[in-house]
């Protein structure tokens, strides 16, 4: 088994005394594409933040590139959700994914010539590069969007954490997104928050389902109606969890994983 | 020369509105785009009790204002971000109990307060040139840190959660730019006092952020708005024997207003 990237061991996190998350065990390996599904307050985002360092849990333990959250500053690269931003902040697509590079750069220094190389890739990858200049209120979802993302790239990480990068783009710009996260599976590992019950199925590698607690489905199993019903509280679409037209590979774990 | 540059005063008056202005501009843009305002205000009334205590004391009272602004920002900044304090009810505390201070160490000076009106509401006739030279240290402090910290400030600014996960210590930063917040206070209440300075250093970074595509060109555009309300302002209050402070706030007030309602018409054409 590949080496493992998170670890989560019997986490618990209340928010103001109301538990947010109840005894989650997890483990995210290298080379994980991980989508953790749930209904809002499930605490998706909460467990993100955790893996961040920014929310301490209450009990239980995290780990994280084998130490604590927090201290493994750059190796991260976070996607929060774009619908938080001030779209009247004067600054230009350029400077936001510039904010990339703050991990690898020094305090009283500016940003020097590989930052801005890192900067460039990131927005070639993300097709950015002919809006670099553009004012971050000029651009649509589906751009801040791929601007967040070329952001946490251009700080070279080996974890994208990604929350709900569809949320606020239209379909067409999804499947671009998720096209996207093809790409770059192939050489980082992954988790991603999202409400995309249907279509995320075809690109993951595992799916969590997290409603305070965490049930743990590992590829080529089958999601039903009634586990997804009972996780949201109504219903949804039923997701096939399997890879499509994938031959059974070696990389793909055979065994049923502990999450 | 025109006649008016004759007089001191007038000169001092001018190199008070330009060299205020610098760092308005710079400090207000962030106070704009954080939308901390209110913070600014807490601040800049807490200092009364550093207009008091300079009374109190027998010295410059700009001098007085110096701890007590600094003081208000860290304890501001320090009691919503680490004891669970709401901003407002922080904000509120010490904006009143600055005042109250200030009060008292009024009262308890013997005789009457010369000039205390100047120091509420502005008055940039009477800038003495020694407090030119401070207000020149000011600036030139704030603009070093503020060029050496520029990468950081826009982070904490604009993404304090990034900033922080990114290892920047933002607590640390968040609490130097609300002292320079509290400097900018210092050097302000010479021009529009302690009462109104929260209006010089919110309007001309509004204003400027309408036109300006980052942020150190909103810095520029401000402040050479607040050089040009200032200017006008004190052309203004000269010419109609005016209050100096308040004319300035009224001609930024009604170009802010004006520009406003230019915005809300070009958005609706826009929608049209």
């Amino acid at each position: 088994m590949s080496e493992p990237i998170v670890v989560c061991e019997k986490l618990c996190v209340d928010r103001d005394g109301a538990p947010v998350l109840k005894g989650l065990t997890l483990s995210v390996h290298k080379g994980d594409f991980l989508a953790v599904l749930g209904p809002n307050g499930g605490g998706k985002t909460t467990l993100l933040k955790v893996m961040l360092g920014l929310i301490q849990p209450t009990s239980g333990t995290v780990t994280v590139f084998g130490g604590p959250p927090g201290a493994t500053t750059g190796r991260i690269g976070y996607v929060p959700q774009s619908l938080q931003f001030d779209r009247t902040f004067p600054i230009s697509v350029r400077e936001v994914v510039l904010m990339g590079r703050l991990s690898k750069s020094r305090l009283f220094r500016r940003y020097g010539r590989e930052d801005r190389a890192k900067a460039d890739e990131a927005m070639e990858i993300t097709g950015l590069t002919a809006l670099a200049s553009r004012r971050i209120g000029a651009l649509s979802g589906g751009e801040l969007q791929r601007v967040l993302i070329a952001r946490a790239l251009a700080g070279d990480p080996d974890l994208l954490l990604l929350d709900e990068p569809t949320a606020s783009v239209d379909p067409e710009m999804k499947t671009t997104i998720y096209d996207l996260l093809d790409r770059l599976k192939a050489d980082h590992t992954i988790v991603l928050v999202t409400h995309d019950t249907g279509t995320i199925a075809h690109h993951v590698s595992r799916i969590a389902c997290l409603n305070c607690t965490l049930d743990m489905h590992e590829e080529g199993s089958t999601l039903g109606r009634t586990s997804l019903e009972s996780l949201y509280g109504y219903p949804v679409d039923i997701v096939e969890h399997r890879a499509p037209s994938a031959p059974p590979t070696s990389s793909t774990p055979s065994g049923h994983r502990h999450a | 020369m025109p006649d008016f540059l004759h007089y001191e005063f007038m000169r001092n008056a001018l190199l008070a509105a330009i060299l205020s202005s610098i760092a308005c501009g710079i400090i207000g843009s962030y106070v704009v785009v954080r939308k901390i305002g209110f913070i600014s205000g807490g601040i800049a009334h807490t200092a009364f009790g550093g207009i008091g205590l300079g009374y109190y004391l027998g010295l410059n009272p700009l001098v007085g204002i110096i701890p007590f602004s600094l003081a208000a920002a860290i304890g501001i900044g320090l009691l919503t971000r680490k004891a669970r304090i709401s901003e407002d009810t922080a904000i509120g505390a010490f904006w009143a109990a600055g005042m109250s201070i200030g009060v008292i160490l009024i009262g308890l000076t013997p005789g009457y307060a010369p000039n205390l009106f100047s120091y509420l509401f502005g008055n940039i006739l009477t800038v003495p040139t020694s407090d030119l030279w401070l207000i020149t240290l000011l600036d030139l402090l704030i603009g070093l840190m503020v060029f050496a910290l520029n990468k950081e400030f826009l982070a904490v600014s604009f993404d304090e959660e990034y900033a922080r996960i990114s290892g920047l210590k933002t607590l640390a930063l968040d609490l130097l730019m609300l002292c320079l917040i509290a400097l900018t206070v210092v050097i302000m209440v010479r021009v529009v006092g302690i009462v109104m300075v929260i209006a010089l250093l919110t309007i001309p970074a509004a204003v400027a952020r309408s036109y300006s595509s980052s942020l150190p060109r909103m810095m520029a555009i401000a402040a050479l708005l607040s050089i040009v309300f200032s200017i006008a302002g004190l052309w203004l209050s000269w010419v109609f024997d005016l209050a100096s402070g308040a004319t300035i706030i009224l001609i930024a007030s009604v170009v802010f207003l004006v520009n406003a309602i230019l915005k809300i018409r070009g958005s609706r054409q826009a929608t049209c």
